[in-house]
């Protein structure tokens, strides 16, 4: 039994690529099982998850080593506090998404419910692993699944957009390849514990090369984290993708600033480039919160959420210290979750304009979407009330997006607020950091309670939505993980806290992947 | 050797870099091709590149395994053109659906107002 714990530490990859991979023979007429078959393997992740939380919280993180090979030949996968904790992430997000979607979204095209549980091998792969080409591949196989889930559902505006995305990620994939490769030709070894020992051992002349692959390595990853100047594709790509999809996506860019997070502070100490991150971070909020005014559609003003929170996780963790980053990454969770709700809102919300008129006619006919999805509409409980529970729904996701009381995103704010303002004296950045969270909470509030006001007491055309229980039961399900993060904020805290001091000094981290077992 | 390979990986890279600017689609896919090239000899060039040496030890003589060429490269390469193949056929599809629903192979989906 013993040795079926160890093992535990692969399963959230196993899981669904197995799943995804015995779902594609399942034929695509058979919606039932297709949606059984998916829905129990995102279930059973949540579950190995949460095992993988509760194990982690412990002294020593434990280490898988694949094919037994040891540490610094083979690759391990790592599952301390923080890796665990992005995993339960991603499957509680994977769940709802899915759940979300047997409404009608995982009719709209082919191999949906396969794609997203790639998409979280990919997901989980990235953030367990210890190794940094293993983290290439698994960067690569969670990006292909995600080309394929922008682009769910077709239509021109989605096609477009998938264009642009998958260019810029082409191009920072092979950025990221070119880092790897400079790395290894320098010190060696491209695992990071191993990596970590030997960076400060490189040879003086090549110092230089090995820093020119940490900056292209960096670059990668903040152009998949949407740092400002390399975040422009965001927007666009998410705010047309279909709902379920871009709730996925909230935790895409999250992986970028979580390899980040991780490649920096373990391998370089998080010494050098703070004050960039810190800049850059900066620069992206200020950005996110103009575009956040400046948009006029709500799936828009949610995708410029998302640049929010990036900005203000890249700040927060520029800013450095403990507190903030433990901050960080409480904010991180309170913010994913909140993004995701309000995504999946934002389908149900845009119903009350035009109903349906976001799914192309084409593919309705492909897959025969339009009787189908009548005749469900008929059958499917809909849920009473439809504007008033759509309406607190959407009240609580503003309050969590714009980082307002009672809700998780004010605690996380906050903390991070008064963990950077503690230093004295206290630096410019961090006073900067303190206008702009305000200034982009300010500016949330703003644009979403114009768009709640137009779609909720201002509706031109008076469409009261349909809304199926099966779709409203994710958005509450998040936001009711949200609550728990608020009600349970101490012992959330505490855990992420610790996550971030294991991560900060990373010698236990070191010593526990090559002790090789 | 050395002067060859790097040469080799500028020119491509410069073109790959120029056609990914470019406004239409097929440049854009075949610029990724050839930057996808140039990263790969990037990264076996990190195994490094040696001109004149034997690729046999003779039968008996000693083989000496600081001269061996360093097989890890050579497997992250291999990895490398897998995905990098995979993702240019998905590439295709997207550019194809782009052309189809669009009407244009633009990369913005319109034509620029002359």
């Amino acid at each position: 039994m013993n040795g079926l714990v160890e093992h535990l530490v692969v399963a959230p990859v196993a899981i669904p690529l197995a799943c995804g991979a015995v779902m594609l023979l399942v034929n695509e007429r058979r919606h039932a099982v297709k949606a059984a078959l998916s829905l129990s393997g995102a279930l059973l992740l949540v579950l190995v998850a949460a095992a993988l939380v509760s194990r982690a919280d412990a002294p020593l993180a434990p280490v898988y080593a694949l094919g037994d090979w040891p540490a610094p030949f083979g690759i391990v996968l790592v599952a301390d506090r923080l890796s665990a904790a992005m995993v339960l992430l991603a499957s509680l997000l994977g769940f709802a998404a899915l759940a979300f979607s047997l409404a009608r979204w995982d009719r709209a095209g082919a191999h949906f419910h396969s794609l997203v549980h790639f998409l979280l091998a990919g997901l989980c792969g990235a953030f367990l692993t210890g190794d940094l080409f293993n983290l290439f591949v698994f960067f690569e196989l969670l990006l292909a699944a995600s080309y394929g889930l922008a682009l769910h559902g077709s239509g021109p505006r989605r096609v477009r957009a998938s264009l642009h995305y998958v260019t810029v990620n082409l191009a920072a994939s092979l950025l990221f390849l070119v880092g790897v490769s400079l790395m290894y030709g320098v010190a060696g070894t491209l695992n990071m514990a191993d990596l970590a020992l030997r960076v400060p051992q490189v040879a003086t002349s090549d110092r230089a090369l090995l820093e020119i692959g940490a900056a292209m390595l960096g670059i990668a990853f903040l152009t998949k984290a949407a740092m400002w100047p390399l975040g422009f594709w965001l927007a666009p790509t998410y705010g047309a993708a279909a709902a379920p999809c871009a709730a996925l996506f909230s935790i895409l860019s999250k992986v970028g600033i979580y390899a980040i997070v991780r490649v920096w502070l373990v391998v370089f100490g998080g010494e050098p480039g703070a004050q960039f991150l810190a800049i850059g971070g900066l620069a992206t909020l200020a950005y996110g919160t103009l575009g956040m005014v400046s948009s006029q559609d709500l799936s828009r003003m949610a995708s410029f959420s998302l640049v929010i929170s990036s900005g203000t996780l890249l700040a927060a963790c520029g800013l450095g210290g403990t507190l903030a980053t433990g901050a960080a990454i409480y904010y991180l969770f309170a913010s994913t979750l909140g993004v995701a709700a309000l995504f999946l809102l934002v389908e149900l919300v845009d119903r009350t304009r035009r109903p349906g008129a976001d799914i192309l006619a084409v593919t309705a006919d492909a897959f025969g979407l339009t009787e189908e999805s009548d005749a469900h509409g008929e059958e499917g409980v809909a849920i009473p009330a439809a504007m008033a529970v759509l309406g607190i729904a959407f009240a609580a996701a503003t309050l969590l997006v714009a980082g307002l009381p009672p809700l998780p995103g004010f605690v996380a704010k906050f903390a991070i607020l008064a963990a950077v303002l503690d230093t004295q004296p206290i630096a410019p950045a961090a006073w900067a950091l303190l206008a702009l969270l305000m200034l982009s909470g300010f500016a949330a509030v703003i644009a979403l309670a114009r768009a709640g006001v137009r779609a909720f007491w201002a509706m031109p055309e008076g469409i009261v939505p349909r809304v199926r229980v099966i779709e409203m039961l994710p958005v509450g399900g998040l936001l009711a993980a949200c609550l728990a993060l608020t009600l349970a904020a101490a012992p959330a805290m505490r855990y992420m806290q610790d996550a971030a001091r294991t991560v900060l000094a990373p010698r236990g981290y070191i010593q526990e992947v090559l002790r090789a077992p | 050797m050395e002067l060859v390979v790097a040469l080799g990986i500028a020119a491509l890279t410069a073109s790959g870099v120029w056609l990914v600017l470019r406004p239409r689609t097929f440049q854009v896919i075949v610029g990724l091709s050839l930057l996808s090239y140039a990263v790969n000899l990037f990264i076996l060039a990190m195994g490094w590149v040696r001109g004149g040496a034997p690729a046999f030890v003779a039968a008996g003589a000693h083989a000496d395994p600081a001269r061996f060429a360093d097989p890890l490269p050579q497997a992250l390469v291999l990895t490398a053109i897998v995905i990098s193949f995979a993702t240019t056929a998905l590439f295709l599809v997207v550019l194809l659906a782009a052309r189809g629903l669009t009407g244009t192979d633009h990369v913005d989906g319109r034509e620029p107002r002359p």
